[in-house]
């Protein structure tokens, strides 16, 4: 891929969207240890990030990739590691000590079938561990969740920036369709993105300055807990500051389809059928996953309206529905899991299922 | 351009072995579509085995914004060998077209609510100078059944997706396109 003076349409895999995203936001070291669903990442990185004087490592292990981030962002750089789910959960450690020291960068997980080495298919049952923490200790990762070739590269570039202004991990949060897809999309010139404050935290050498330090280990009486205390003003902060979300067609909707990532694309044509059939169906999208867009979710919440939470997974983010939305409305789920895709058709027939439980639960 | 008055929805799966070019078939397609202004999306599937496995891919061009890019129930049929045409036909939508590559297929169709177009493909290729153009031959006769992209947009996606080393054979491709096409000229 070349990178475009103007405004140009490409074709090309969300894997290397991102990959592309995050070399012009700025990312100039990524480590990362191949696996499927998201090896065109990997193989992008290492052709491409030697143009821009960066720095490639396919390293021994994820765990190492993680650490080898974690150095970087110590160092001031904007650094980068990618995996699928299996690779993911060996990252976990290291993100939990990013997270605690406060450090920026960004991670991408396209998701594939699980538990256990699982398969190379598509997933989103990485739910849970993106958005509820995944390693050890009270932290969250702000998680973006694109659905389309677009998103995933425009996201990424905001990901470098949200990791910077809010020094926090970021993680991207896809599945092997995302990843492995081909999709037409809009690349604006490039322009390659500075982190807007000067780093004031890293360790970058303290010749004629005070010596700074970075550590997660606090064993005086006291000290973790103001650090807990820190972060979660800064989680509040970016519960206020960052919740995204897209909502269709649900003023009038007797039921709201809500799903994410590319079950929400499954979910979305669903609802322009139903539409066209004369059903009145909503759509809503979490595109950040963590802050979720609870508030926004808590207003849809009406008398006789139900809502259908569609997942490739055994129902992970449809808890956060229910907890939205407070048994104001009847919510209902369906999902694959283990790599399997949920059909237009299917979901189709959980609407009519959905609306006329919901229907006789007015009655 | 008359062509983008009517609503395009092609809803395509190719599929075939690894190795057949079923992958590149695809993305072709895709490229081509996109070149022609129009929203694409190419979604590969295969075992983790590469050569001799079964392989598919499901693409999608259209004229209007596509919501979801997976293919549940094709109206467009390309399949290489006996295994994907077992697979694949009975999911083809009623009216849908299948091309079906008689040089390594020996059945027929089993329904008779679609259209089927057989063709030698692999035949051609070879005669033509290339067995490993069979697919640009499926393709040829695939555009000819379904004529919603300008062969110049293929020749054009070609020299896109193909690296610059291997752009020597874009004739050779070109003249199994137009070998396909003339098989299905004057069929329906």
């Amino acid at each position: 891929m070349t990178r475009p003076t103007t405004i140009e349409r490409k074709l090309t895999t969300g894997n290397e969207a991102i990959a592309e995203g995050a070399i012009q936001a700025g990312c100039r070291f990524y480590a990362g240890y191949p696996i499927t669903p998201q090896n065109e990442l990997c193989e992008y990185m290492a052709r491409h990030m030697p143009e821009v004087g960066g720095t490639f490592i396919q390293s021994e292990s994820e765990i190492a990739a993680i650490n080898m981030v974690f150095g970087a962002a110590v160092a001031g750089a904007r650094a980068m590691t990618s995996s699928s789910s299996p690779g993911i959960s060996l990252k976990q450690e290291g993100i939990s000590y990013i997270a605690a020291c406060e450090l920026p960068a960004v991670i991408s997980n396209m998701m594939r079938g699980g538990p256990g080495l699982g398969n190379v298919w598509p997933a989103q049952s990485d739910y849970f561990q993106a958005t509820k923490g995944g390693g050890h200790g009270d932290y969250h990762l702000i998680v973006l969740a694109p659905a389309t070739v677009q998103e995933a590269f425009d996201m990424t570039k905001e990901a470098f920036d949200l990791a910077d202004r809010y020094r926090n991990p970021v993680m991207i949060l896809g599945d092997g369709i995302l990843g492995q897809m081909m999709e037409s999309f809009e690349m604006k010139p490039a322009k390659t993105r500075q982190p807007s404050r000067k780093k004031d935290y890293i360790l970058d050498g303290c010749k004629g300055r005070k010596p700074r330090v970075i550590q997660s280990l606090f064993l005086e009486e006291g000290m973790l807990e103001r650090l807990n205390d820190k972060l979660q003003a800064k989680y509040r902060r970016i519960e206020r500051e960052l919740v995204r979300y897209e909502e269709l067609n649900t003023n009038d909707a007797d039921l709201i389809l809500v799903a994410y990532g590319s079950s929400s694309r499954i979910a979305r044509a669903v609802m322009r059928d139903a539409r066209v059939k004369g059903l009145k169906i909503g759509f809503f999208r979490p595109m950040t996953l963590w802050p979720f867009p609870t508030e926004a979710m808590r207003k849809l919440a009406k008398p006789k309206r139900a809502f259908l939470v569609i997942e490739m997974s055994a129902g992970q983010m449809v808890e956060d529905v229910r907890l939205s939305i407070e048994g104001r409305a009847p919510v209902y789920f369906y999902g694959r899991s283990g790599g399997g895709i949920p059909s237009e058709e299917a979901v189709f027939a959980e609407v009519r299922k959905a609306l006329k439980k919901a229907r006789s639960k007015v009655k | 351009m008359a062509i983008k008055q009517k609503t395009i929805d092609e809803q395509i799966i190719v599929a075939g072995f690894g190795g057949q070019g079923v992958m590149l078939l695809g993305k072709i397609i895709a490229q081509a579509g996109m070149l022609s202004g129009l929203d694409v999306t190419w979604i590969p599937k295969y075992g983790a085995e590469v050569r001799g496995g079964t392989a598919h891919c499901m693409v999608r061009v259209s004229n209007l914004e596509i919501a979801s890019p997976l293919v549940d129930f094709p109206n467009s049929l390309i399949v290489m060998n006996k295994l994907s045409m077992d697979k694949f036909e009975r999911l083809l939508r009623k009216g849908g077209i299948m091309i079906v590559n008689s040089s390594l297929v020996d059945s027929r169709a089993t329904r008779s609510d679609i259209r089927s177009y057989y063709v030698p493909a692999n035949r051609i290729a070879s005669e033509i100078g290339d067995v490993r153009g069979a697919n640009m031959v499926a393709l040829g006769a695939y555009l000819k059944a379904r004529p919603f992209l300008k062969i110049e947009k293929i020749v054009e996606a070609l020299r896109d997706i193909l690296p610059s080393y291997h752009h020597k054979y874009i004739p050779l491709n070109e003249k199994a396109l137009s070998e396909g096409a003339r098989l299905v000229e004057g069929r329906s």
